[in-house]
């Protein structure tokens, strides 16, 4: 039995790997994904396996995209839960930094691995995968999927703020520049304005270009009470504020040029996180824009700039102001659900100060942001601080 | 090649699966009634002063039980937003390129996603009124109505 350490208490992200993502690990299997990542945080931390050590693993994989179901099951000897303690998210890994958080907080166990892993090139299609999420009465039947969906939202969205097509190229423009300076970033290739509006039409208005590619890639962290983070790191990045929200399933009943439900999951994390001025609190901040008008869009949502003022915030040049997404975001690859644990692991590599041609100076605090759902269902928004 | 893919196997795998789903009661009497009398209810929360479609036994809102609170809502309205599909999935209604649109029923506060089509090479817009197309061949789900289309 743990002792009542957690309660109160804060919790430290105290190792990080990522695996360079890739369009198609056709060559490894995804635990052997994993386990590479996994290895890594072990050999940061010092920690073992078993008691005293690692007796808490939570996971974040998809059985859809394992082509399995209980695709935690495949992968708990990779996580040293064989015979002991596991919880799989089965939603974007920024959740699962929150499940990870809340085992700590509420006493369960004072060290926690987290590990998510996603290869999305294993299906024929990824399209076919996200329609599953729909119901098989109202929604399904007319053909929906994550990309319909998104392109519903994106049209509403830049229909109320005016966001332009152009606007729309430059942040994929931007995107690939800072993915360059990221040595685990998938899509480095420079883009112009003109190559970005020349793609492919998907779904009106996303083109090819305006949507992530697919890919494959594996995370994991370490989590710690206070009283262990000492032990295993001399930089410890602190979980300050956590929010999640989720808004309803059907597209109709939600404002989607709006953030209903992601204004709600910042205000949790903002308020546990005494953050007032959104707008100047972070160093750093990773948004999960799996489209490209979602960066704007969520930018609002998140009150880094005021609502439906998007497209001015992208003409001022926000993004590159307020160190949105050096990382290169989701645009430049990460697999569905690991979008907001890849945001974290970013924002975790800055507050160290190992985040290379890409650092941000002197970096405090972070916001990490992630999404899943149809157009953005379920909100999850981190602070961080070191 | 050697290393790593010294020894890469792929296996070749497909996922496919038949099942059966439970409409539910509300559910049960919306798809009933839009196959067999191309009628399109819904349920109105009296609390919320929502009427929804398709219809849900509780309001999501205030949690209210709207089993026995139908209305019917017309079967034409109007356009919320819209897509063009461009791209091909096996399981979509149609051969792209489609528009698929967010139609608000007159009657209805809650617009849902259907097929559109728009005869020589009209352009969706939003608040453009449309009219439900129903389905010759009885069907069980959403497509007992096969598309809407714009009322002249």
């Amino acid at each position: 039995m743990a002792k009542h350490r957690g309660a109160g208490g804060r919790v430290a992200i105290c190792a990080v790997a990522q695996t360079k993502f890739e369009r198609d690990k056709w060559q490894v299997r995804f635990q052997g994904m994993l386990w590479e990542v996994v290895e890594k945080v072990l050999r940061q931390t010092g920690l073992q396996f078993g008691a005293g050590g690692i007796e808490a693993a939570v996971t974040v994989s998809d059985d859809v995209f394992d082509a399995r179901t209980i695709s935690d099951g495949a992968i708990t000897d990779v996580v040293g839960a064989h015979h002991q303690s596991e919880e799989k998210v089965a939603a974007d890994g920024a959740q699962g930094v929150y499940y990870a958080a809340a085992t700590i907080l509420s006493n369960h166990h004072d060290i926690v691995l987290l590990a998510g892993h996603c290869k999305e090139s294993q299906s024929a299609s990824r399209n076919q995968i996200t329609h599953l999420a729909f119901d098989p009465f109202y929604t399904r039947p007319v053909g929906l999927d994550y990309v319909a969906a998104a392109a519903l939202q994106a049209q509403a969205y830049m229909a109320r703020t005016g966001v332009t097509e152009a606007q729309l190229a430059d942040v994929v423009v931007r995107s690939r520049k800072w993915a360059r300076e990221n040595p685990v970033a998938q899509e480095t290739a420079a883009v112009t304005r003109e190559q970005a509006l020349a793609a492919p039409m998907l779904a009106a208005p996303i083109r090819q270009s305006f949507m992530y590619p697919v890919s494959d890639g594996a995370i994991a962290m370490i989590l710690a009470s206070e009283e262990r983070a000492a032990e295993l790191t001399d930089r410890p990045v602190w979980i300050t504020g956590l929010g999640n929200c989720y808004d309803s399933f059907f597209l109709g009943e939600r404002d989607l040029a709006g953030n209903f439900s992601l204004e709600r999951a910042a205000k949790k994390a903002y308020e546990m996180a005494g953050v007032t001025h959104p707008t100047d609190a972070f160093e750093v901040v990773e948004i999960a824009d799996q489209y490209a008008h979602q960066q704007p869009q969520y930018a609002e949502g998140l009150a880094l700039c005021p609502a439906r003022q998007g497209a001015k915030w992208l003409a001022d040049g926000g993004p590159e102001k307020q160190h949105v997404n050096r990382s290169g975001g989701m645009l430049a690859g990460n697999p569905l659900i690991l979008g907001g644990m890849a945001r974290v692991a970013e924002a975790v590599i800055q507050l160290r100060g190992e985040a290379g041609s890409r650092q941000v100076p002197g970096a405090k605090r972070a916001l990490a942001h992630g999404a899943t759902g149809p157009a953005g269902q379920l909100q999850t928004v981190v602070v961080l601080e070191n | 090649m050697s290393g790593e893919t010294e020894y890469a196997y792929v296996v070749e795998g497909k996922m496919a699966l038949p099942y059966q789903y439970f409409a539910g009661a509300v559910g049960s009497k919306f798809l009933i009634a839009l196959r067999d009398e191309k009628r399109i209810l819904g349920v109105r929360c009296p609390k919320c002063e929502t009427t929804f479609v398709p219809p849900r036994q509780t309001c999501e809102r205030c949690f209210s039980d709207l089993t026995s609170h139908w209305v019917d809502v017309g079967s034409s309205g109007e356009i919320t937003g819209y897509t063009v599909i461009n791209y091909k999935e096996p399981y979509q209604p149609k051969e792209p390129p489609y528009v698929l649109a967010l139609i608000k029923l007159d009657g209805a506060d809650t617009p849902f996603a259907h097929i559109l089509n728009c005869a020589d090479g009209a352009q969706p817009a939003i608040g453009m009124r449309v009219r439900a197309v129903f389905s010759k061949e009885p069907k069980d789900n959403i497509l007992a109505i096969s598309h809407f289309e714009l009322e002249p």
